[in-house]
């Protein structure tokens, strides 16, 4: 049995799938037809696909976030760029004539993408050029981002009516919401650089020693700015799918505190602080992991004022799951003793 | 852009110019022309409830012809204590403020109770055990607010003796207006047991977080007669994902809110919204009624309620063109 689970068990993944499969299954405990998945109105309706759908924007933010995390850096400013991105397109498309004009909502979101683009790379130039520790230089936008996007908003809630806006985050394309096509195309450009090309693994060498990077010929300082203006990027997108789901921007609000879930999914997803390594799949499950629970309290009806002692509770339980050094106090009879040890498995791996 | 822009900068002259007289003329805010001087601390401009309060203060002052001071907090206490210190030099008549947070308030309020300037609150309460402070508090009743819309319901089932099943979607948990507004809303349905309130979650006052817990009520209870939100923004997130699950808002599913901001007295008029509970910014009048008593010595009651209404959809239509919010 054990020789059987063995490579399963050893699995980096192993313990977040245990996780979300768990949640999932309290849910079929208590919640009916939570499985249910139909057909409304041409589209997929159940809470399964609500998971997919409302977690569309925190699996983007994670996917940005990893590979800064993988330098061994952290961006704070997700949150903000999030509520710039959608309070400069909705601006801009309540200032069309015909809001439902496809090219008008093309440039406005055109628009919004580029300033994430010049948000990220002053990030990346105040870590990389000017060299501020990264959790300071990405907090100068966090505070002066929310006050950016108050800015543009006016400290007003811009509510818009543009159906080829709404469909960002909120339509759907083939019954498939399309904010998850656009997470598995944005996944799959990330997958591509950083698996198949060399991107990954001089990322991974600028995480584990920035200095030894450069002294090899790595351009560490390029490197860096490319993640950050990445991570922006993608917070831009989301910040686009967030607005566009409610078709209203809200400076105040949106995306506000994302910038922690997104570096709690990718802790859970075993992409250590340190930087160093990275595993783009454990984030993506990190991020469903905190959509499902999320979904999972208001589906079961948790009080509000315990949902966040339950979250915590959950969250406890996934990062002592994911120690090594807890799992070998704790399920060590159970193993084999000639297994080796999974704190040294840990360390060697390198990440596929 | 550039408009806005603009805006900032002369709002960042128009401080520091402030700030240069705070410093230099101490004698002119006296009373010496009879015209009142009023010093009012903002919070800050975070929504447009709040936009449509700062500009009824200014323009009631106007009209009153008391002289105002205004100053925006932008969120933070600390702005707001120096404001008020820089009133307390300048010698105003009186001083108003909503308050950011709900404690910390004592040293500076002894402060102006010391320079015998009487001090208003708006909107939001201080927790100072000293009530001698303040003169009065002008705000909401949030739980009053809470039972308009209870009672609203019971009139609307009153004829009917089968089950409501009613979800709830609250405010900030653990702020005043969500604890209010459920208590007040629970006190008037409990007296029939056929009102049953199936699910109850935090939105947190946000249109985003609104429709993600609507959307869940949805799956997880088949039927649903009434949703109670505590403000509009939440309502208008609940109204996407009811459409959503091919329901009709206002019909398959009746909906009360609370707030009546502009996008949601728009939803009220265009039927999906049922019935809109008020919570109205525009103290601005009152306000200006409170000042000229407290400065002129004569007696105010210590907590004065906003007058505030309800709407139907029928008064939503004929409101909307002239709502200032």
């Amino acid at each position: 049995m054990t020789a059987f689970l063995g490579p399963f068990l050893r699995h980096r993944l192993f313990w977040p799938v245990v996780i979300l499969v768990g949640l999932l299954l309290l849910n079929l405990v208590f919640t009916d037809n939570f499985f249910h998945v139909e057909m409304k109105d041409d589209h997929l309706y159940g809470s399964l696909i609500d998971i997919f759908r409302f977690g569309a924007p925190l699996i983007l933010v994670s996917l940005g976030m990893t590979l800064v995390i993988a330098t061994s850096g952290i961006d704070l400013s997700v949150g903000s760029v999030v509520a710039i991105s959608g309070a400069l397109a909705c601006l801009q498309i309540s200032d069309l004539g015909n809001q439902n004009s496809v090219g008008g909502v093309l440039s406005a979101v055109g628009v919004a993408l580029l300033l994430s683009l010049v948000l990220g790379a002053w990030n990346g130039l105040l870590v990389a050029g000017v060299g501020i520790q990264p959790i300071i230089a990405t907090l100068i936008l966090m505070v002066a981002g929310r006050g950016l996007a108050q800015l543009i908003t006016q400290g007003q809630i811009i509510t818009i009516n543009s159906s080829p806006y709404k469909l960002i985050g909120g339509g759907y394309w083939l019954t498939v919401p399309f904010g998850i096509i656009i997470v598995i195309a944005v996944l799959a450009l990330t997958a591509f650089l950083t698996r198949r090309l060399a991107l990954g693994l001089l990322i991974e060498s600028v995480g584990g020693n920035a200095e030894a990077s450069r002294l090899a010929g790595i351009g560490s300082r390029a490197v860096i700015i490319t993640v950050y203006t990445f991570c922006a990027l993608c917070a831009g997108i989301a910040g686009l799918m967030i607005s566009s789901n409610v078709s209203s921007a809200d400076g105040n609000n949106a995306g506000l505190w994302i910038e922690l879930d997104a570096i709690l999914a990718v802790v859970i997803g075993g992409t250590p602080l340190s930087g160093g390594r990275f595993s783009l799949g454990g984030t993506v499950l990190g991020a469903l992991i905190i959509q499902t629970l999320t979904t999972t309290i208001y589906s079961i009806g948790v009080p509000p004022q315990t949902t966040l002692l339950f979250k915590a509770l959950v969250v406890t339980i996934v990062c002592l799951l994911q120690s090594p050094a807890f799992r070998a106090k704790v399920f060590h009879r159970r193993r084999r003793p000639a297994g080796a040890p999974p704190v040294a498995e840990e360390k060697v791996r390198v990440s596929a | 852009m550039l408009k806005r822009f603009s805006a900032l900068v002369l709002a960042g002259v128009t401080a520091f110019a402030m700030a240069g007289c705070g410093s230099g003329s101490g004698g002119s805010g006296g009373s010496g022309d009879g015209k009142i001087v009023m010093g009012f601390s903002q919070v800050g401009a975070e929504s447009g409830w709040r936009t449509a309060n700062t500009k009824s203060v200014q323009e009631s002052a106007k009209a009153a012809g008391i002289d105002l001071k205004f100053s925006d907090a932008q969120q933070k206490q600390e702005n707001q204590i120096k404001a008020i210190r820089s009133y307390i030099q300048q010698k105003v008549d009186v001083i108003a403020f909503s308050p950011v947070v709900e404690s910390g308030w004592d040293t500076v309020l002894q402060e102006a109770k010391s320079a015998k300037i009487p001090v208003i609150l708006t909107d939001r309460a201080v927790d100072s055990k000293d009530t001698s402070l303040y003169r009065t508090f002008l705000g909401s009743d949030f739980i009053e607010e809470g039972k308009k819309a209870g009672q609203w319901l019971v009139d609307q089932y009153k004829d009917s003796k089968d089950p409501v099943n009613i979800v709830q979607l609250e405010g900030t948990t653990g702020s005043a207006p969500a604890n209010d507004r459920k208590t007040g809303f629970q006190q008037v349905i409990s007296a029939d047991p056929k009102f049953k309130i199936i699910a109850s979650q935090s939105g947190n006052f946000t249109r985003a977080e609104g429709k993600q817990v609507m959307e869940a009520f949805l799956k997880s209870n088949p039927k649903i007669d009434v949703l109670y939100s505590h403000n509009d923004d939440m309502a208008l997130g609940a109204i996407e994902a009811i459409e959503g699950a091919g329901k009709v808002p206002g019909k398959d599913i009746k909906i009360i809110s609370v707030d009546a901001v502009h996008d949601g007295m728009q939803a009220l008029a265009d039927g999906k919204i049922n019935y809109i509970v008020e919570c109205s910014p525009l103290l601005g009048p009152q306000l200006m009624d409170l000042a000229k008593k407290v400065v002129k010595g004569e007696q105010v009651p210590a907590r004065v309620v906003t007058q505030e209404t309800t709407f139907t959809q029928d008064q939503a239509k004929q409101a909307l063109p002239s709502r200032k919010y």
